[in-house]
């Protein structure tokens, strides 16, 4: 009988059963950055144990650093406390640490896959919810906590229960001015926020197959949003295009054979799954949220609901979402007025969400009174960006051009949201006082849809306002 | 080092109602600019206990009727969001022991696990109800007792669940997996060698 990828590649990293029923699961890479850590590795140290695999194990600095400034140390004192720790944690235990002055350095799910460590048919953790994004290159990957990160550490392994799988098959042809971001949206609006618990998504069907990777990272990355720990794509030849040439990946003879190995962990044609669900994805509209999860959205076209006609157990969350976002049921979702753009996160960071803005505002202007932000996801895509002039695009519309970091997708560092602004974000979560502010207001969106509210200063509908024709 | 096995957790209540309490609200983002977990207590849901000139909104954790509540009762999707352990190592700091919730994100679940602070499951109605008892009765004694899978109010027995493996590592003593973990650190070196890179 037939295995799904995530059997296969738990069958083959199963250590041994444990006495309570969970497997000893082992951990092909560990990534680590410096919000999750520190109490991880001190942890380690209280038991005197050692970081038994370091060579399996890399580090980044991404949630609390800077954008606008890489001087040391940094104004926030706690912050440089913290990067450190990382340093001498990484340095103690000869661990790999893409710091600044590597010149790889980026927000942990960005830098995974664009270095090759992040690879078809291993496991992969991280102390962070969106490494369910690596699940696009067909790993299993998925959040852990901190007291994880040292069972990590200490032994590469984890205490874990198998996920159940659910297949999740978009098809046909996006619509002009239709993202893999609102693809993913679309899916955490129809499944809700917890229909995922217990499972890992298989993204799959021909819309999927189609998808760059970075497209497949953007839907893999938001899994854990519907609740679902991982998420994944089977890899296929756009993966390993993908990876060929990336700095941690096999050359030669290995290459070949690391290529038929991944083939091999793709899902079986007679695979089977907990359940299974369709999406057609020429009826993806663009999508907006308009709540305090990013499963209270809408399409741009739409008008926002009346918490009275949803199904009972989402009254309680809309109700709380209109009160804090001040929005009116009933009213269109178009036509809200933002104060702040920002394009960046480990969903929307990459080189072609950049070149996507870009190319849809040359020439334009970001509306007054909009502040407006580009935040390359790593150095790499910062390098590249900027070898493509994208930069001298962003600066003339009257974008900030930053440098890599998490920024202000989550208040951590320095770029928050001020009083109760509202902001038009390619990042992940829109819950009350995510981006720094108690009081700030989130729109959840592509990157495009966020580069359109800045230039009008509030939502429309890209369709209507950037040309899709020469394109297509 | 062995741990003590976890059976029963014992204490007065304190009722927060809501879907999809997520972590940022538990622990907002700016408290987890630290090194160690040591006060984080002091922070848990934050911004939702105090409004930004620091008066109080008058949330149950503040409410002095429930001061010393061991035992948290929230509604469905609790700690939805982020994988940050500061959310139940905050709420742990603050006196929380045990939560009685309809639902639990799986993250969330298993780092109270790994700390010793058990989350089992009710039903819609009963989280409600066993809510409007705390607030009926505030210092009645709770034990969410994980042998029996049962969470006992007042004299009402009310069914709970929880996934079956975290409830035998808390029963057995193995909530911190760690111990185990290593226990099987010969075979784990074997499969390393076997895996191709």
């Amino acid at each position: 009988m037939g295995r799904n990828l995530f059997q296969k590649v738990w069958d083959r990293h199963l250590v041994r059963m444990l006495p309570n029923g969970k497997a000893q699961l082992f951990i092909g890479v560990h990534l680590i950055h410096e919000v999750t850590s520190p109490q991880a590795f001190a942890m380690l140290r209280e038991r005197g144990l050692e970081v038994a695999y370091p060579d399996r194990t890399f580090a980044t600095v991404d949630h609390i650093i800077p954008t606008d400034t890489r001087q040391r140390p940094w104004q926030d004192r706690r912050a440089e406390e913290m990067v450190v720790a990382l340093e001498n944690n990484c340095r103690e235990c000869g661990i790999t640490f893409f710091d600044v002055a590597s010149g790889s350095q980026g927000i942990v799910h960005i830098i995974g896959p664009e270095l090759g460590i992040s690879r078809p048919g291993i496991t992969l953790a991280c102390g962070d919810s969106h490494t369910s994004t690596h699940g696009a290159l067909g790993a299993v990957a998925f959040g852990i906590g901190t007291s994880q990160a040292r069972d990590i550490l200490a032994t590469q392994t984890l205490a874990l229960d198998p996920l159940k799988v659910r297949r999740i098959a978009v098809h046909g042809r996006l619509q002009p001015g239709v993202y893999a971001k609102d693809v993913i949206l679309q899916i955490l609006q129809t499944l809700g926020v917890n229909g995922g618990l217990g499972y890992a998504y298989e993204y799959a069907g021909d819309t999927v197959e189609n998808m760059s990777i970075e497209q497949r990272l953007t839907i893999c990355n938001m899994s854990i949003e519907g609740g679902a720990r991982a998420g994944y794509v089977n890899p296929d030849q756009t993966a390993f295009d993908y990876l060929k040439g990336r700095p941690y990946v096999p050359t030669g003879d290995d290459w070949d054979k690391a290529v038929q190995r991944w083939r091999d962990v793709a899902s079986d044609p007679d695979a089977t799954y907990e359940d299974e669900v369709s999406f057609e994805a020429a009826a993806i509209p663009p999508i907006v949220t308009w709540g305090i999860n990013p499963g209270q959205s809408v399409g741009v076209d739409e008008k926002i609901p009346d918490p009275d006609a949803l199904p009972e157990d989402k009254q309680d969350s809309a109700r709380r979402a209109l009160k804090h976002m001040r929005l009116a049921p009933g009213t269109p979702i178009k036509g809200t007025k933002i104060d702040v753009a920002f394009v960046g996160s480990c969903t929307n960071g990459r080189i072609s969400d950049l070149r996507e803005v870009a190319r849809h505002i040359k020439g334009r202007k970001v509306a007054r009174g909009v502040k407006a932000l580009v935040v390359p996801g790593s150095q790499r895509v910062r390098t590249q960006a900027m070898d493509e002039g994208l930069h001298e695009v962003f600066i003339d519309a009257g974008f900030e051009w930053r440098e890599p970091g998490c920024s202000m997708c989550l208040g951590m560092n320095p770029d928050k949201l001020v009083g109760d602004q509202v902001c038009a974000s390619s990042s992940n979560r829109n819950f009350i006082g995510r981006q720094g502010s108690p009081k700030g207001r989130t729109l959840l969106m592509s990157p495009a849809m966020v580069a359109a509210a800045a230039l009008h200063g509030e939502v429309v509908d890209v369709r209507e306002v950037f040309d899709y024709d020469s394109t297509g | 080092m062995a741990l003590q096995p976890i059976k029963q957790v014992r204490g007065t209540g304190v009722y927060v109602p809501g879907d999809d309490i997520d972590t940022d609200q538990i622990i907002p983002a700016r408290f987890m600019r630290c090194v160690t977990f040591d006060g984080l207590g002091q922070y848990a849901f934050y911004d939702r206990r105090l409004d930004q000139s620091g008066a109080s909104l008058g949330h149950p954790l503040d409410d002095p009727r429930f001061a010393g509540a061991g035992i948290f009762v929230a509604g469905r999707n609790f700690g939805c969001g982020s994988s940050r352990e500061h959310a139940p190592q905050a709420m742990y700091r603050f006196g929380i022991r045990a939560v009685v919730g309809e639902s639990f994100a799986e993250i969330f679940f298993d780092n109270g696990i790994a700390m010793g602070m058990p989350c089992v499951s009710v039903g819609h109605d009963d989280a409600r109800q066993i809510g409007q008892a705390i607030e009926a009765a505030a210092k009645v004694e709770i034990v969410v007792d994980i042998e029996e899978q049962i969470v006992r109010i007042g004299d009402r027995s009310i069914g709970c669940t929880m996934p079956e493996n975290g409830r035998q590592s808390l029963l057995a003593g193995t909530w911190d997996a760690l111990e185990v973990l290593l226990a099987g650190a010969d075979q784990a070196r074997a499969l390393a060698e076997r895996l191709p890179c």
